[in-house]
C-alpha cells in the first residue's frame, strides 16, 4: 500500500480533516441543540459547555486546515494549464496525467465523456464557498464561547448560532461533495 | 433593559426565570455588542468573498490584482479572493467589537442586516451568477 505526495494531501485536506470536521459539527450540533430551559442540571451544564467549546473550535480549527490545505498545497496541482490551449495534451487519456493533462484539463477537454460541468459548475462553486465554512464555525465558535451557558435562556440567539453552524456545514458539504465527485471523475495524480 | 426581549439584550432577571438552572453558575452579564460584532464581520467576510469572485469575473484588472495574491503558487485568482476576504473579515470583526465591545444593542437588526449581506455573499458565489457578469 502506497500514496503519493499528492494523494497523501489530498487523503489529509478530504478525509483527515473532512472527517474531523464532520464528527466535530455532530457534536456540536448536539450540544447546542440540548442547552434548552430546564432540560440540565447546572453541573451537566459545567460538563456539557466544556464539550461544546472544544467541538466548536475543533470543528472552526477542521475547516482552516481543510480550506487553507485544499486551496494552497491541492488546488495548484488541480488548475495546472499542462494540456495546451486545445487540451491537446489530453487527447487519447482515460485519466488526467500529471506530466501533460491536470484534472482541471482532463475535465475542461471533455475526452472522457460530458466531464466540463464538474469544473465549470461543480469546482467553480465548490472552491469559493467552501471558504465561508470556516468564517461562519469561527464566529459561531466565538459565540459559543462569549455567551456560554447564557445561550440556555436565549432560544432565538441559540436558533441563529445554529443556523450559522448548519450553514458552516453546509458549505462544506458542497464543498466536500463536489470533491469527492471530482475526484471520482479526474483525480489528482 | 426590556425583559421580555430575549434578542435585544443581555442575560434579563427573564432569562433566570425561564432557566432557573444558570443562575446558580452565577453568570455575570455579557452584553450583546461583541455578540453582534461576530456575526455581523462573518457575513462581511461572506458579502466579500461574494462580491470578489463576481468583481474577478467582471474585471480583468481586478482578476490580475487577485491573481497577484498567489505569489508564484499555481494558486491563480482564488488566493486574492479568499485572502482579501479573510483580511475584510478579521478587520471588520476587530473594527466591530471596538466600536461595540460594552455596548447593549438591538440584536434582531444585528441578525438580519448579517443574513441579507450573507445571502448575497452566497448568490455571488454561484457560478451561474458569476459567470452573468463575466467581461465580454
Amino acid at each position: 500500500m502506497e500514496l503519493s505526495e499528492r494523494e497523501t494531501w489530498t487523503v489529509i485536506h478530504g478525509l483527515v480533516a473532512g472527517t474531523l470536521f464532520l464528527i466535530a459539527f455532530a457534536g456540536g450540533l448536539a450540544g447546542l441543540w440540548s442547552l434548552r430551559p430546564g432540560f440540565l442540571t447546572p453541573e451537566a451544564i459545567k460538563e456539557r459547555m466544556r464539550r461544546l467549546y472544544v467541538g466548536v473550535w475543533v470543528m472552526a480549527g477542521a475547516a482552516w486546515i481543510t480550506v487553507i490545505s485544499g486551496t494552497w498545497i491541492v488546488y495548484p496541482w488541480y488548475r495546472a494549464a499542462l494540456a495546451g490551449e486545445t487540451y491537446e495534451g489530453c487527447g487519447g487519456l482515460s485519466l488526467p496525467d500529471a506530466a501533460v493533462c491536470s484534472p482541471r484539463d482532463f475535465l475542461l477537454s471533455n475526452v472522457s465523456g460530458q466531464t466540463e460541468s464538474w469544473h465549470t459548475f461543480g469546482m467553480e462553486w465548490k472552491e469559493h464557498v467552501a471558504w465561508m465554512a470556516p468564517i461562519l464555525a469561527t464566529a459561531v465558535a466565538f459565540l459559543v464561547t462569549y455567551y456560554g451557558p447564557r445561550l440556555i435562556p436565549r432560544t432565538k440567539l441559540r436558533a441563529v448560532a445554529i443556523v450559522m453552524f448548519v450553514a458552516a456545514f453546509g458549505a462544506a458539504v458542497v464543498g466536500g461533495a463536489f470533491g469527492a465527485f471530482i475526484n471520482k471523475v479526474a483525480p489528482i495524480v | 433593559m426590556s425583559s421580555e426581549n430575549t434578542m435585544g439584550s443581555g442575560t434579563t432577571e427573564r432569562d433566570y426565570e425561564r432557566a432557573p438552572e444558570i443562575a446558580a453558575l452565577n453568570l455575570e452579564e455579557r452584553p450583546d455588542g461583541l455578540g453582534a460584532a461576530a456575526m455581523f464581520a462573518a457575513a462581511i467576510g461572506v458579502f466579500a468573498l461574494g462580491l470578489l469572485t463576481i468583481l474577478s469575473e467582471a474585471s480583468a484588472s481586478i482578476h490580475d490584482w487577485l491573481e497577484a495574491w498567489d505569489f508564484d503558487q499555481g494558486v491563480g485568482p482564488l488566493a486574492g479572493k479568499t485572502t482579501v476576504a479573510v483580511i475584510v473579515w478579521v478587520a471588520s470583526w476587530i473594527v466591530l467589537s471596538l466600536i461595540l465591545r460594552g455596548k447593549d444593542v438591538d440584536l434582531k437588526k444585528w441578525i438580519w442586516a448579517s443574513v441579507v449581506l450573507g445571502i448575497i455573499g452566497v448568490l455571488g458565489t454561484f457560478p451561474p451568477i458569476f459567470t452573468a457578469f463575466a467581461a465580454e
